[in-house]
């Protein structure tokens, strides 16, 4: 695959579907942005066919279109202010071509309708590294031009110094946001962004095949790795492409979501502590790294190391595939009607290491909604980031757009839990078990901190470098970028 | 100025000629001319290869474009990449306009303020004279990279951060030195009693310059304005840096961060697409004006 | 882009035409008018030099001597020479040069021969050299982000065409041959085997240096092309009186008579190499393994916001060009002496 950096973040299940099928020739661009269109309206069918194990999208066919406001259930919440009307905002949210995006201008149409402040959605970059780039150069130029932001949820650090403090904003609400995501959020004790939306990493399985070789599903990376083994041995003779375990390893961010799983599993710390010792330099993120080294070439094969998250799908849709790690929007994609795997796609936590520590680990994703200090609209912004964080919007999101939500109370909203059965099933991994990247300690630095992660990382996986040397290089590399020069 | 010289064609046709007198066709012989013609194809191959496998690729289904083993001849024709690049989604149309406006002030500019400056460091006398030409031309050797962060903050100073005016601005470094550097050697070339006789008529310096010189340095003129139109098209890291939105994004960038309508699609076939097209003016620049190309870029190569 | 402008040396350089009759006039009004002219006419020019290039310079250089952030550059603070201390110590820094000055001779030295080679052929009289000159020009036009992403779709594993060629179509080519064919295409990777040209940390550089290759090496063979036009035809003449070979002749006549355009056709492309920014970058954005300087300082730029840090590789690079440039100058002197 070439290298593009990708967003780590939602692909909906319905576009990945549709995706899939254009570049394997089934059908054609214009078709394909036919059924993304349509995705909308999808996630209402998942909840009908329910079911975690079982659950299967209806045929593109069969579903019935939702466009533009209709089929929305967007609840605009009723503390809004109604006295800054006729002010004009611009916002950062989705790429051009971004499915959400009928949904975005359902959603302002609302809050226009509410506030009279009228929102102008500005497309922003696809992949999360040139996004945050041109943000950078935003800010950079001081411009005005922007009020406010999408961001990713280990930006806050980076982006602090331009963040207008919303602690205020969602005051009344604070305390039913996900306590992981305010606490990444809170820089030097401002919220610099609301929650908005949250990802984490999980492990996928194939429920026909663990059957079939009498296995359960694995518990620990060691009892992964046999079945894995196990599987793809049986497997081998009747498919020639077969893969043991999926995950993504090419140098971006996304290795650095896999590795600091693999590392605080294996209680390897989390590179950068939260009072700002660098910790990567231990025994067993050595262990971890070796463990997962010792993949490439026997469940995995050596293309991982430039594998981002489309081939981990791609692979899995396929059938190609025992065992994967990928964020949720895979459970519905994996199961749509194009999928070969539809209805045998199980998932899991991730699982744990071995020796001091070990635990079950979740990587962190998500986006947040931001309010720029050289914005001269900071009010009316502040409104619009409040209505897109609350619950009757982040409630639609979920059910509409299968986005997990950040309020405590969605998840347990009847609705969301039978659209999204695997929000719910798997409720402790967002609210709890997910481990943050370390955004917060190393603040503004936090993009080169972990592009030295996944490059001195991706060179363990090639096998150009050990993994002892690598987590030494990775010490020094952070040190320096640490110092401040 | 040196464009390919009716003397230096002629002395090559000589030469040619001179050595390659009739001989009897032995195998050795034959084996040179196949060696020697299976070069010539195999050099055409290698240069227009990668450019004809864009347009077939522009042409063919995404499908099709990731198959193995792969398809070399399209065997269902479309247009979809093309029609998705000129449409709205692809940002590619404003990119254009923003690409088309950039290198066509740049030429103006530089041709304007160089051919000016040219006239006076070649055809005027002052104190100072050689320190302004080594100055212009020591801003050949120049890195981009050397100014980009301090230029950067210029840019935003001048309050021109994610518009045309950044890039034209900036662009003019690369373009400026080189064509005051050429139409200097080509007013220098030009015999002296042109401008003397109009002096002597009683036109001013300046007057000479505008209606006697400048019309004769057409040639030089339209090289270095290709030239300079040419490198400001192809420009990438400046365009990188100091834009951000369609508003003055320029075709490099948005070629090298294409990507289609979902998150995790390469789509290879509007890229070409894209490549294809930001391409075709540039081909018809060097169909068209081959010669004053050529002789523009190696101007001063074969200098004395 | 190649920037076609040679500073040529000092001694060569200050040949005025009109001085002479500047001097045979001396109508000292007249002169002054004149400079007045002359300083109004080059006045737009040097405001833009100034502005855009040595006063970012002069910044840069202070800067390099400061922790300066790009987003907050007010806030500076002079730390001497601490950025080129952390730049000696930085693995990745050495990482960047060391792939800097592989690319650069490398990429130099084989669009060298190629475009000598291209060069002499386009030279020898044939049907069609006006089509070669012509089509040479086109990899030169295309954009440097156009050629690498052409190239990077070829290059893509598994279906990029250039692993079809190497799996499929060549051994299928060479088993044509009797007696050696099939082991001749036993050395050809097996299907499914793909090469990964752009993923494989030591194979990467060089697929990065083939695109580099086939898009300068024409400039390198018009340069060159231009310089075998000036031999005078009367040369060859009298070496093939003496029975000299083609070989012979190469060596004896073309190169000698070549060379100051070889010259100047190397530092063009050595100085370009040593800053190369966009067919590294489109095709491997900041990847380790084919990191080079141009891309370091970009990177502490726009992803660790370091205008400190930025500002110091800048300066290295610049002194290492400046070197360069002075280098070449004293080879033309020596060249023009002899």
């Amino acid at each position: 695959m070439a290298r593009f950096e990708n967003p780590v973040s939602i692909l909906h299940p319905r576009v990945a579907a549709a995706r899939r099928d254009f570049v394997s020739g089934r059908i054609t661009r214009r078709e394909m942005l036919f059924r993304a269109s349509m995705a909308g309206a999808g996630a209402m069918t998942l909840a009908a066919l329910g079911g975690l194990k079982v659950a299967a999208q209806g045929t593109p066919e069969g579903t019935p279109a939702a466009t533009g406001e209709v089929g929305y259930s967007i609840q605009v919440p009723t503390d809004l202010r109604t006295d800054l009307g006729g002010t004009s905002i611009r916002a950062v949210l989705a790429d051009a071509g971004n499915v959400d995006n009928d949904w975005h201008d359902a959603a302002i149409a609302k809050f226009t309708e509410a506030t009279g402040i009228i929102v102008e959605r500005v497309p922003g970059e696809q992949s999360a590294t040139d996004r945050l780039q041109n943000y950078r150069q935003q800010f950079a130029a001081q411009s005005a031009d922007l009020d406010v932001y999408q961001i990713d949820v280990i930006w806050p650090g980076i982006i602090a110094p331009f963040a207008v403090d919303l602690t205020e904003a969602v005051s009344a609400t604070i305390g039913d946001y996900l306590p992981a995501l305010v606490e990444n959020n809170t820089v030097e004790g401002s919220l610099v962004a609301i929650p908005w939306y949250t990802d984490a990493g999980l492990l996928y399985h194939r429920t026909d095949l663990l059957e079939q070789y009498g296995l359960t599903v694995p518990t620990t990376w060691d009892e992964l790795t046999t079945s894995a083994q196990t599987i793809q041995d049986g497997q081998l003779a009747t498919n020639p492409n077969f893969i043991g375990f999926a995950w993504q390893g090419a140098a971006y961010e996304g290795l650095t979501c896999n590795g600091l799983e693999w590392q605080v599993s294996n209680g390897g710390g989390n590179i950068v502590e939260a009072d700002g010792t660098i910790s990567i330099n231990n025994e067993q993120a050595i262990a971890a790294f070796e463990r997962a080294a010792g993949w490439v070439n026997t469940i995995t094969p050596q293309g991982v190391v430039n594998w981002q998250e489309v081939d981990t799908l791609n692979n899995f849709v396929a059938g190609n595939v025992a065992f994967a790690r990928n964020w949720p929007y895979m459970f519905s994609a994996s199961n749509a009607a194009a999928s070969t795997v539809a209805g045998n796609v199980g998932v899991s936590v991730l699982p744990m290491g071995s020796g001091e520590g070990a635990r079950n680990a979740a990587t962190l994703g998500g986006w947040n909604m931001f309010v720029s200090t050289f914005s001269t609209k900071q009010e009316a912004a502040i409104e619009y980031t409040r209505f897109m964080a609350s619950a009757g919007v982040q409630r639609s999101f979920a059910i509409e757009k299968s986005h997990t939500p950040t309020l405590v109370p969605v998840f347990d909203d009847p609705d969301v839990a039978s659209a999204q059965p695997f929000i719910s099933e798997l409720r402790d991994v967002f609210t709890g078990g997910a481990v943050a990247r370390p955004s917060t300690p190393t603040g503004e630095n936090y993009a080169e901190v972990s592009a030295v992660y996944y490059q001195q990382l991706n060179a363990v996986l090639n096998g150009s470098t050990t993994a002892a040397e690598a987590v030494a290089n990775m010490e020094t590399d952070i040190d320096g970028i640490m110092s401040g020069l | 100025m040196t464009t390919l010289s009716a003397a230096a064609e002629e002395a090559r046709r000589d030469a040619v000629q001179s050595y390659k007198p009739k001989r009897k066709w032995t195998i050795g012989r034959i084996l040179n001319k196949t060696l020697f013609w299976a070069l010539i194809v195999f050099l055409f191959t290698y240069t227009l290869f990668p450019y004809v496998w864009a347009f077939l690729s522009s042409i063919r289904p995404n499908s099709a474009n990731g198959q193995i083993p792969v398809q070399y001849w399209p065997e269902n024709l479309t247009w979809e990449h093309y029609q998705y690049v000129f449409s709205e989604r692809s940002g590619f149309l404003p990119a254009l306009r923003n690409s088309a406006i950039v290198s066509f002030s740049v030429v103006i500019i530089s041709i304007a303020f160089g051919a000016s400056a040219a006239y006076a460091l070649g055809r005027l006398r002052f104190r100072g004279r050689s320190f302004v030409l080594y100055t212009i031309l020591s801003m050949t050797t120049f890195p981009a990279i050397a100014i980009l962060g301090t230029l950067f903050q210029v840019v935003r100073q001048a309050n021109i951060y994610d518009t045309v005016f950044a890039l034209i601005f900036s662009y003019l470094i690369f373009t400026l030195p080189f064509t005051v550097w050429t139409l200097t050697n080509f007013f220098r070339a030009m015999p002296g009693e042109l401008e003397e006789s109009a002096l002597v008529d009683g036109a001013s310096p300046f007057r000479a310059f505008w209606q006697i010189l400048l019309p004769l340095a057409l040639p030089g003129l339209v090289t270095t304005g290709l030239l300079a139109f040419i490198n400001a098209w192809n420009e990438f890291l400046f365009a990188l840096t100091f834009t951000n939105s369609d508003r003055a994004r320029t075709t490099p960038v948005v070629i090298s961060s294409f990507s289609g309508n979902t998150q995790f699609d390469v789509p290879w076939g509007a890229i070409m697409a894209a490549s294809v097209t930001v391409t075709l003016p540039l081909i018809l620049l060097v169909l068209v004006f081959q010669r004053l190309i050529i002789g523009g870029l190696t101007a001063g190569a074969v200098k004395g | 882009m190649t920037q076609p402008v040679i500073p040529v040396p000092p001694s060569a350089a200050v040949v005025n035409p009109v001085q002479r009759r500047n001097e045979d006039a001396p109508r000292a009004s007249w002169a002054k008018a004149r400079e007045r002219l002359a300083w109004a006419m080059v006045a737009p020019s040097m405001v833009v030099v100034i502005v855009v290039a040595l006063y970012p310079l002069a910044q840069t250089v202070y800067y390099s001597f400061t922790d300066a952030r790009l987003t907050r550059a007010d806030e500076a603070v002079w730390r001497g020479l601490d950025q080129y201390r952390f730049l000696w110590e930085d693995r990745n820094f050495r990482g960047a040069f060391v792939n800097t000055v592989q690319f650069t001779i490398l990429s130099v030295l084989f669009e060298t021969i190629l475009g000598m080679a291209t060069a002499l052929l386009i030279f020898s009289n044939f049907a069609g050299r006006g089509l070669l000159r012509t089509a040479i020009l086109v990899p030169w036009a295309i954009p440097t982000v156009v050629s690498s992403r052409l190239w990077q779709y070829m290059f893509t594993e598994p279906y990029g065409v250039f692993n079809d060629i190497t799996q499929y179509r060549l051994p299928q080519l060479v088993d044509w041959i009797p007696g050696i064919g099939s082991s001749l295409a036993g050395i050809f990777p097996a299907p499914g085997d793909s090469i990964p040209f752009l993923t494989d940390p030591t194979l990467s550089l060089f697929s990065i240096i083939a695109v580099d290759v086939w898009k300068t090496t024409p400039f390198m063979a018009l340069l060159l092309l231009a310089g075998l036009q000036t031999i005078p035809g009367d040369v060859y003449e009298a070496s093939n009186i003496d029975g000299a070979t083609k070989w012979q002749q190469f060596w004896q006549i073309t190169l000698p008579l070549v060379r100051p355009a070889l010259l100047v056709a190397l530092i063009f492309r050595t100085m370009d190499s040593f800053r190369v920014f966009d067919v590294v970058y489109v095709m491997k954005q900041g990847s380790l393994d084919t990191q080079t300087l141009a891309i370091y300082a970009q990177q502490a730029l726009i992803n660790g916001d370091r205008l400190g840090r930025t500002s110091a590789v800048a300066v290295v690079i610049f002194l290492c060009i400046a070197l360069m440039v002075v280098a070449y100058t004293r080879l033309v002197r020596v060249e023009e002496n002899s």
